[in-house]
């Protein structure tokens, strides 16, 4: 595991033609965010002041994790838990071990990478949102970069240019893109992690979540 | 004087159900001391250290059922240190030589090892029901031997308890001759299970009602024992992972419309929406429905379901729920009494959740509702005060605001006016817990007009030794109070030491107490154990080399006839 500071970059997103089709111009944005960036309300709640997802911010060139508090206490490995006073009291709010762990434990997914030889896991829940996520799979595997599309980042192999998609599988055995769900619902439905050549992403249809109640 | 024959008193005596009543009646004379204590058969003992094992066995040596609980309730949030106590070696040792004839152990906050299961499983011949909630200390090895050795065992119920996984084989060990079991539960085990094992067991017990999954059982195998168990009453699934376009997933539609006794459906471990038509048929009937380890089903799809379940007399789910989900209870099931909303975003930001027009929804749509649990973001006085015009039946209302200190986000005020409405209204409530922004004034309306209340929970509240004054003052029913985190201090716990007498345990972290306060509570009181819980560096200190200013991080009072323990750890000193 990486042990250097959150690998959350912090350049601002470059407003860049993507694909080139304005309809299925990929976002990282909720839905109904449109082509604009996310608002900040829709990104925070609750222990606002503590939770790093800020595009804003992350413009700024603040790192991800900086406005949590514990920033300074070493690796962190793209774990970015909000981290105000607040939310690191003892046994608040007051939930039992067993259903912390329980709604906890299940999140560890598969990342896998199309042409590499190998598997890495990654726990869904130790990440805030899409951006730390991202982040982390960009230092899991170190060789690639991340480059940054309007609302949507991709990773990049640098050696070739390939660049490659953030897909996942859900658990209706479909595997749709990374991004257009809210955290909460992508936590709780992803199986397992693909990061897919874009070339072969551009067939993955968006699905809307109310499609599923209506087979 | 009238005489009455020992034998009609014991006929009037058998009548007697409830522990009060048989207390209450062993108080009249020596007489009827003994006559209740031969024929008590239910024994229950709130505090594990309030009295020592062997007495409780010889006051009643024809026991039947036991009932223990060992640590604080502030122990199921990680503010009791894992080896402060609790231990039911003790209890399962004395009972092996006082009690052969125990048939029902039920144990709770306790730390029970392989060996007391090994003992417990040997030593009582009849023995038939075994509950464990949030226990911990044990393995699958211990399960083994409870299989193993317990002849005609009705019920295993494991709620909730951390279970050491020593691999799947305890199940195997209930033999071929075991026919009996009624209940089991083993949901809260993290390990794989031998499902061919499980279901010939299934197969030969033709009474078993209750049985409860864990997240290691596939779909196919919950539909094989369906299909060797259609008459169960309560059901919790195991993994609910399945794709609805698969054989499986068909098969479990065809399960659940064999099912025709079930009233109570639980589990849900990774279900997604996709599962939920398959319970359908059985919707109608539920009077119990937990979807509360679900965080996938939500929206409308878990509006759909709730919308069949007319029926519901108990249901707990997460906040994505959200409002309008409860709304849809509200329209649905007018038989509620018990309602949990539990938190699905315990590290984080939050996402749809619940708030007060949820809760006053669902007042206004289920009037019979008397026990709440509802974790939200924000509360008003003016939806708690609608609260409780609308549900003046609550025995137990626990609210938390995920926010400490969090106050009235309409008028910024503390909730004071809120709960004193709920205090005022419910005349039968038992249990409170509060939350958000809250004075002195809140204690005293509950000190007022909670006249019933036997349990409270304070966090983040109060601005003076007042508020627990009036609480202590005014509840003459009280049995258990913890506080955590409030401006309360040796004042207050001074201020009537004769009350802790009446009442089961308090409860005090991370308040303004000192250990002058607390020596000086133990010095009046030698009936009650005031133990200090000290985790801190300064725990290698002495206690002796402290002052009395020294500010006790964790205080715990209680009633006892046993003085002192003889297994506290170092940390906790007994003044």
């Amino acid at each position: 595991m990486s042990t250097t500071e959150t690998g959350c970059s912090s350049t601002e997103p470059e407003v860049t033609g993507g694909l080139g089709y304005a309809e299925t111009e990929l976002t990282l944005g909720l839905p109904g965010a449109g082509g604009s960036r996310p608002s900040e309300t829709d990104r925070k709640r609750g222990f606002a002041e503590a939770v790093g997802l800020n595009l804003e911010a992350a413009s700024r060139g603040e790192h991800c994790g900086a406005r949590s508090s514990d920033s300074s206490d070493g690796p962190v490995s793209g774990a970015v838990k909000p981290s105000a006073a607040k939310a690191q009291v003892v046994g608040w709010p007051p939930v039992r071990s067993f259903r912390r762990n329980a709604l906890r434990s299940c999140t560890y997914v598969k990342v896998a990478v199309d042409g590499a030889p190998y598997l890495r896991k990654v726990d869904l829940e130790a990440h805030g949102g899409y951006e730390q996520l991202l982040a982390a799979l960009e230092e899991m595997f170190s060789c690639f970069t991340v480059r940054h599309y309007p609302d949507e980042r991709r990773l990049v192999d640098p050696v070739n240019g390939t660049e490659y998609v953030p897909t996942y599988e859900d658990k209706d055995g479909d595997w749709m893109l990374v991004g257009d769900v809210p955290w909460k619902m992508f936590v709780a439905s992803c199986k397992r992690l693909r990061l897919m050549k874009s070339s072969d992403a551009i067939n993955l249809a968006t699905r809307m979540p109310q499609e599923c109640s209506n087979k | 004087m009238t005489y009455f024959p020992e034998e009609v008193v014991e006929h009037i005596v058998d009548f007697l159900g409830s522990h009060r009543d048989r207390n209450a009646v062993s108080t009249v004379c020596k007489a009827w001391y003994q006559v209740e204590r031969l024929s008590r058969r239910n024994v229950f003992v709130g505090n594990c250290y309030a009295i020592r094992p062997e007495r409780v066995m010889a006051r009643f040596p024809w026991m039947k059922s036991l009932g223990v609980k060992g640590k604080p309730h502030f122990a199921d949030f990680n503010l009791v240190p894992y080896d402060w106590g609790g231990f039911a070696q003790p209890w399962i040792e004395a009972a092996a030589r006082g009690c052969p004839g125990l048939e029902e152990l039920r144990l709770k906050r306790m730390v029970v090892t392989d060996d007391d299961l090994e003992l417990l499983a040997r030593s009582f011949p009849s023995f038939k029901s075994l509950v464990l909630v949030s226990c911990e200390g044990f393995s699958t090895d211990g399960l083994a031997a409870i299989a193993t050795y317990c002849r005609g065992l009705r019920e295993l119920d494991l709620q909730e308890n951390e279970v050491e996984d020593h691999g799947r084989q305890w199940l195997s060990c209930f033999p071929d001759s075991c026919t009996s079991l009624v209940s089991l539960n083993f949901a809260c085990l993290k390990g794989e299970i031998n499902t061919n094992a499980l279901e010939r067991l299934v197969a030969r017990c033709p009474d078993l009602r209750s049985l409860k999954l864990n997240r290691a059982i596939s779909v196919e195998s919950l539909n094989r024992i369906l299909a060797r168990a259609p008459h169960l009453v309560d059901l919790g699934t195991g993994s609910m992972m399945v794709n609805h376009h698969t054989e499986a997933y068909h098969r479990l539609i065809n399960a659940f419309l064999g099912c025709k006794s079930l009233r109570s459906l639980s589990g849900f471990w990774d279900a997604s929406s996709c599962c939920l038509q398959a319970v359908y048929p059985v919707c109608v009937n539920l009077t119990a429905l937990n979807l509360s380890y679900a965080p996938a089903i939500q929206g409308d799809d878990l509006i759909k379901l709730i919308c069949l379940c007319f029926k519901l007399q108990k249901l707990w789910v997460l906040d994505c729920i959200g409002d309008k989900g409860l709304a849809a209870v509200a329209s649905t099931c007018k038989d509620l009494q018990e309602l949990r909303v539990f938190p699905s975003d315990i590290y984080g930001a939050g996402t749809t959740a619940v708030t007060e027009e949820g809760l006053v929804a669902i007042s206004s749509g289920c009037s019979k509702l008397n026990s709440l649990l509802y974790f939200c973001y924000q509360m008003t006085n003016t939806a708690l005060v609608t609260v409780a015009k609308n549900c003046p039946h609550f025995t137990r209302f626990r609210l938390c605001i995920l926010d400490p200190g969090k106050p009235d986000p309409v008028t910024d005020q503390p909730l004071d006016e809120g709960f004193g409405a709920i205090v005022r209204s419910c005349k039968n409530l038992r249990r409170l817990s509060l939350s958000g922004l809250l004075t002195d004034k809140v204690f005293l309306y509950i000190g007022m007009h909670a006249e019933h209340l036997e349990m409270l929970s304070i966090a983040f509240a109060g601005d003076s030794d007042k508020g627990m004054v009036y609480v202590l003052n005014g509840c003459k029913n009280l049995r258990k109070l913890e506080i955590r985190d409030c401006p309360f201090g040796d004042d207050a716990l001074l201020k009537d030491v004769t009350k802790y007498e009446t009442m089961r345990s308090l409860w005090m972290s991370s308040c303004d107490v000192t250990l002058g306060g607390c020596r000086a509570l133990a010095a009046k009181m030698p009936s009650l154990n005031v133990e200090i819980i000290n985790e801190s560096d300064e725990a290698d200190e002495f206690q002796e080399n402290l002052s009395d200013l020294h500010k006790v991080e964790k205080l715990y009072v209680y009633r006892t006839v046993a003085r002192g323990r003889t297994d506290a750890p170092d940390f906790v000193w007994i003044l």
